[in-house]
């Protein structure tokens, strides 16, 4: 039982790190004290105008915050009914949303004096965006990536290496995020004086869900700001898609408390939910915990974990962050399944309407946009969080359009 | 006195430490497993410890690692687990049987439910690797209901404001993860532990073992001049994968002789 009964739906975690039942700190003991002491730093630092001044300025300057808001006029023209909006992150420095976090861990981890950076990546995007901050800080950095992933996500690996970072494929289990996650945690254990573990999304133990969210809250913020400046109010539906879900919670959290807005969480739902290949932790999978957290995992009958299936890299995790499996239970955001071939169809309809190429987690979005678009009034609004771009996906696209590039 | 408790009493009046051996179980079939908890506990294994596989061990080197994903493949389930500890007490009343592994496998199988069938199988003890103090109200109440001791890990990071806190609730014994990193990597020297098991002993009356790198017969014997037992997994991992169970029962017995030779530090 939870006694924590905050007015807000924003105030959670509770001091136990905590949404609800969900979250926690399930690591070994040896990390333990490391824990806490990057929950007693980001306090330190979040209480501090000088961390949060440095922030603002590598945002703006280094990032090019705030991102666009963008008014996809020729899709919501196709569709019929609702205005569509785009939170444009995927303009930021290095492609995607990825980089809000980063920049906030790295200037925490300098804070902490550590002096080695490590992560895990599953597309390559976060991987990218922390090869980039630890250049941009002269800090060594390894990456770990699934085997898989390496093979998928050939030029985000390239991009990292020119970077200067150590990308090392992990072959462990099904060689995707989730055992690059695994081999970034015994790496972390092994180091613990001089690495800080730069997670890339909102899951993890206590305090990476809290820390990750708050990061990305930038992107919620300014959107709502935006879209009061484009149409004098709040948007009758949010949107994003999630994987560990970093770029959702960063647009859904500034809008928990205002019940108004809709809130829609897209989950890869792969070759469909009705079969094994999915990554639909919270539609399909029941609550355990992996990863130093307690949330809805896929796994089996006796706790084994489960390899998730997704067209998109980003989205390919058998778990989720703690907070939206809080958010699934009270039922404060509807979470649906998207499937490789909706999401497909979706990226190219992007592509060709608005001259934007989407990354494939988005797609996501957008083809459940597709689906309720059509169904709402012309003076509703559907606000989109375009998490990242699509040109790290085109060889993958391309393959399963049967071209050769 | 807990079957435990009662071993490492025993222990000390004899005046030497303890040998803990590793078994996964299933690894690479469930007759092997048992062959090898027999064989452990009637050549010099005074506890053992039996692993329980995970899909996603995050504190376990590539030894155990591997290990685990063999004993899955062969099908090993926690109720199957269990059902192998209890046809190896059936035979043997005395040497106590500790499982370490993950929380998730033990939540989807329910806690009360584990507890109670994890003590009907004659377990006397739980390691749980990723329930750090922190969480542990989760499953301490129902296995203290069901007589299991629930063993702490203790490791270099953990400081001396913290050890107390760590320690409560904790019984059976300390398990002391004597380095920074997985199991199966580095070894701790004879320095670190003189440094390091002293730091324990004033937190605690606990015995302590220590594991992670005790592979040969000496080093076991320096731990237990310092400490109250040694964990041995890897090496006999690797010695099972190179050739067989009666090499590993060859090895543990290596290992006792050289605990038993071992002298207690000054």
């Amino acid at each position: 039982m939870n006694d924590f009964t905050p007015n807000s739906l924003r105030a959670w975690p509770d001091a136990r790190g905590r949404f609800g039942e969900f979250g926690g700190r399930y690591v070994a003991e040896t990390l333990m004290p490391l824990i806490l002491e990057l929950e007693q730093a980001y306090r330190t630092a979040k209480a501090d105008p000088a961390f949060q001044a440095e922030l603002d300025f590598y945002l703006k300057d280094y990032v090019g915050r705030p991102s666009p808001l963008w008014h996809a006029k020729r899709l919501g023209a196709h569709l019929g009914g609702a205005k569509i909006y785009f939170k444009r992150e995927e303009l930021n420095h290095t492609g995607a949303h990825k980089i809000n976090n980063c920049i906030g861990q790295i200037l925490l981890a300098k804070r902490m004096g550590k002096t080695r950076i490590i992560a895990e990546t599953g597309a390559g995007q976060h991987g990218v965006a922390t090869a980039t901050v630890c250049a941009l800080f002269n800090l060594p950095c390894t990456i770990y990536m699934g085997a898989v992933d390496v093979e998928r996500q050939k030029p985000n690996v390239f991009r990292m290496k020119l970077l200067g970072a150590e990308v090392v494929p992990v072959s462990s289990g099904a060689a995707t995020l989730k055992d690059a996650m695994n081999d970034a945690l015994r790496d972390w254990v092994a180091n613990v004086h001089d690495t800080f573990y730069l997670i890339g999304t909102a899951a993890g133990p206590h305090p990476y869900p809290e820390l990750v969210r708050d990061f990305q809250c930038v992107i919620g913020n300014e959107a709502r700001a935006q879209l009061m400046q484009a149409e004098g109010r709040l948007p009758d539906v949010a949107i994003a898609a999630v994987g560990g879900g970093s770029n959702a919670i960063g647009l859904f959290h500034p809008f928990l408390d205002e019940a108004s807005v809709k809130l829609i969480g897209v989950e890869a739902a792969g070759k469909g939910m009705h079969t094994h290949e999915h990554a639909a932790s919270l539609n399909k999978g029941r609550p355990g915990v992996l990863h130093g957290n307690r949330t809805y995992l896929l796994q089996d009958d006796d706790g084994q974990i489960l390899e998730a299936h997704s067209i998109s890299a980003g989205l390919d995790y058998p778990g989720i962050g703690p907070e939206h499996s809080w958010l699934h239970d009270i039922k404060r955001v509807e979470y649906v399944g998207i499937t490789d071939d909706e999401a497909l169809e979706a990226f190219q309809l992007c592509s060709r309407l608005e001259g934007i190429i989407p990354a494939l987690e988005c797609a996501h979005a957008i083809a459940h946009i597709m689906k309720i678009a059509p169904q709402m009034g012309k003076d509703e609004i559907i606000l989109l969080n375009l998490s990242g771009r699509g040109d790290k996906d085109i060889f993958s696209v391309a393959k399963h359009l049967g071209t050769e590039i | 006195m807990s079957r435990i408790a009662g071993v490492f009493a025993a222990l000390r009046q004899e005046g030497r430490g303890a040998l803990i051996p590793f078994v996964e179980a299933y690894d690479p079939d469930r007759e092997t497993s048992l062959a090898l908890l027999r064989g452990m506990a009637e050549n010099g294994a005074d506890i053992i410890e039996i692993g329980m596989p995970f899909t996603d061990p995050m504190a376990d080197g590539p030894i155990i690692q591997a290990a685990g994903r063999r004993g899955l493949l062969a099908g090993a389930t926690l109720k199957g687990v269990l059902g192998l500890a209890h046809e190896f007490r059936r035979e043997n009343r005395h040497t106590p049987l500790v499982l370490m592994g993950y929380l998730n496998p033990i939540l989807s199988y329910g806690v009360k439910r584990f507890c109670e069938d994890a003590a009907h199988a004659g377990l006397d003890g739980l390691i749980i690797v990723d329930l750090p103090s922190e969480e542990a109200d989760l499953v301490l109440p129902d296995a203290q209901a069901h007589g299991l001791d629930v063993i702490r890990l203790v490791a270099p990071t953990t400081c001396d404001a913290r050890l107390k806190q760590v320690l409560e609730g904790s019984s059976g014994f300390v398990y002391y993860v004597s380095i920074t990193g997985i199991t199966g990597t580095r070894t701790a020297s004879a320095a670190d532990l003189a440094r390091d098991i002293p730091r324990i002993r004033a937190a605690t009356d606990l015995p302590i073992a220590v594991g992670f790198g005790v592979r040969t017969p000496a080093q076991a014997a320096t731990v237990v001049a310092h400490a109250d037992a040694a964990i041995v997994a890897s090496v006999l991992i690797e010695t099972l994968c190179r050739e067989n169970a009666e090499a590993v029962i060859r090895d543990v017995r290596a290992l006792a002789e050289g605990i038993k030779a071992a002298r207690k530090a000054a």
